[in-house]
């Protein structure tokens, strides 16, 4: 376990280098730059603007300069949101992300796996084939046109709901729905053909033999074992409600961190743009690694490695 | 003795295919899907063809129009006819979708072949490139690609998204290559001094089809998503192109005024997506038996 956490721990930092690397040349190797105005600044007022954040100096020293920065956990100033530092608006706005992923998290897991595990139970029937077609259903409209429709239907046609925004409580439920009912559907798809690989092992008829309720097989035994591949997928999920994020807060005008990092690129922030994917990559690579802590402690199985 | 090795070989091929056929036929679902696919994309690639108006002249008269005889999916603010801007912008989103995977596939299924047969050190220090890449922000990198580099335009886009979907084929690729390495038909054309290539291209190729198939139908899906994703994002194809995406989004701007404008497109490619889905679904209970449920 310690071994693990230690090699994990180890493995990350060539990773963040490369990403560090790499976000770093693909800027500095684009068209365009972040004081390209549409109405051109004077030379001289441009030159002094870039000499003030080291962009005149060589490229190996801005990047030495970048590295040493950011190793002392400097992320440096916005280029476009002047008086602003990075971490600031990171600290800013991520807590905005942070909860409207969270709340979609936890729809998806309470939609996706009591849904899965009910089609399960009634493989073969009507029910699993209309619960499995709602499921692909969900899995096929994205985000971009779901999103736009919920609007349509309970804030414009109903009323219901702010079409945009994030200040009250109720603005948390069209953009949250929107970004876990997909993964909703997908955990419906796993948890089913967990259960389905699961309900037919010996130790399952074992339970029934010694007298259990079915309520108990199913939940104790059954549902337990089922889950793993839902654990799995948790690391591929949290990535991609990251990039989820982007789209939804840009439909629904929230101002988290996702929207930051969409406007930084267009924007050649470079800083902010380094920044928010440094934070990403650290925020995928450790939740990740929390996943796997989680599986082996669920599964002792996978504890040999 | 080759000859006669070869034919039995062949001949049990022909009946696992034909095998997976039979499955495949019962398959009310992946039936279903293939003609939806099929449909929309004859749709888009002869529809424009045959109606009579441009994807990219604009008549301002006749701005967001609802639907109508003339115009039977409407049009857009610029008078432009969305039925014919949909089908046109299908081609560009199922063009990408192949072609991007085309790109993971070539990249992945050599890369994983390669690591899988060689094996060893270099196997190692292959597949632990692939463990970096995997925990890269991935979307990330493709919008910072499509971003910078927007102005070579879609190229761009495939190339990125290509560069991304490779490394799940990698992984099946290496690790059916390697479970093959350990039966013994390969053992007997070693012995028999046959040469490595054509051991790859012979023995191994073949018998990595089906999980390549299967991983490639389901590739598709996720690849046009991403492409929606990115031109979603105003990054991807630029006017007066379109894809499916773009059209999504400046319909998702309007949708309560000008619904038909999200409406069309969104249909459209909600029904690709879930067409892929089936055939991926079915092709994969049909080619691997042991996964069917």
């Amino acid at each position: 376990m310690f071994h693990l956490i230690a090699r994990r721990l180890l493995q990350a930092i060539p990773t963040l280098w490369l990403i560090a690397t790499l976000t770093f040349l693909l800027l500095h190797l684009a068209p365009g730059g972040p004081f390209d105005e549409e109405k051109p600044v004077p030379p001289e007022v441009k030159a002094q603007i870039e000499a003030h954040y080291g962009l005149n100096l060589p490229l190996h020293q801005q990047y030495l300069r970048f590295l040493g920065n950011t190793l002392q956990g400097d992320l440096g100033p916005s280029y476009k949101y002047a008086g602003w530092r990075v971490d600031e608006i990171i600290r800013q706005s991520f807590p905005v992300s942070l909860e409207l992923g969270g709340w979609a998290l936890l729809i998806a897991l309470t939609l996706g796996i009591p849904l899965g595990a009910v089609a399960a139970l009634h493989h073969g029937r009507p029910a699993e084939t209309s619960l499995m077609g709602v499921a692909m259903i969900g899995i096929c409209l994205p985000t971009f046109v779901l999103g736009p429709l919920l609007l349509l239907v309970f804030s414009s046609g109903l009323g219901w709901f702010n079409p945009l925004g994030w200040s009250v409580p109720s603005d948390r439920v069209l953009p949250a729905m929107t970004l876990g009912l997909f993964y909703g559907a997908y955990i419906a798809r796993l948890t089913r053909s967990g259960m389905l690989d699961t309900m037919h092992l010996d130790y399952i008829r074992t339970a029934r033999a010694k007298g259990l309720t079915e309520r108990l097989v199913v939940l104790r035994h059954g549902l337990r074992n089922a889950l793993y591949p839902v654990v799995a997928y948790l690391g591929p999920a949290v990535a991609g409600l990251i990039s989820g994020s982007f789209i939804i807060e840009t439909i629904f005008f929230i101002p988290g961190l996702g929207m930051f990092f969409v406007n930084s690129a267009f924007n050649r922030d470079y800083t902010l743009v380094m920044g928010t994917v440094l934070f990403y990559a650290v925020l995928i690579i450790s939740f990740n690694l929390l996943v796997d802590l989680l599986q082996m402690w669920m599964n002792p199985r996978t504890r040999h490695d | 003795m080759t000859k006669e090795k070869r034919e039995s070989a062949a001949s049990e091929a022909r009946s696992l295919g034909r095998d997976a056929w039979e499955r495949l036929k019962q398959n009310r679902m992946a039936w279903i899907g293939g003609l939806i696919f099929t449909a929309v994309s004859l749709l888009c690639l002869l529809g424009p063809l045959l109606i009579p108006h441009s994807y990219e002249t604009t008549n301002l008269a006749y701005g967001a129009q609802p639907p109508s005889m003339q115009h039977w999916f409407g049009t857009d603010d610029l008078g432009r006819d969305l039925l014919v801007r949909t089908l046109v912008g299908g081609r560009i989103s199922i063009g990408v979708g192949f072609a991007a995977t085309a790109v993971a596939l070539l990249i992945g299924v050599a890369y994983g072949m390669i690591a899988g047969y060689t094996g060893g050190r270099t196997e190692n220090a292959m597949m632990r490139f692939v463990d970096t890449l995997y925990a890269l922000p991935f979307t990330i990198i493709v919008i910072l690609l499509t971003v910078l580099f927007a102005e070579s335009s879609i190229y761009i886009i495939f190339m990125a998204i290509g560069a991304v979907e490779w490394l799940t084929m990698a992984r099946i690729v290496r690790g059916q290559t390697r479970a093959l390495q350990k039966l013994t038909f390969i053992d007997a054309a070693r012995v028999n001094g046959v040469h490595h290539s054509r051991i790859i291209l012979r023995h191994i190729l073949p018998n990595l089809l089906s999980p390549v198939i299967v991983y490639t139908t389901l590739t598709i899906p996720a690849v046009i998503l991403l492409e929606s994703v990115i031109s979603f994002l105003g990054l991807g194809v630029q006017a007066p192109m379109s894809s499916w995406g773009t059209l999504i989004h400046s319909g998702s701007l309007k949708i309560d005024v000008y619904p038909w404008q999200l409406i069309f497109p969104g249909l459209f490619f909600s029904l690709t997506i879930f067409s892929l889905n089936f055939i991926g679904d079915g092709l994969r209970d049909a080619l691997d038996p042991r996964d069917a449920k």
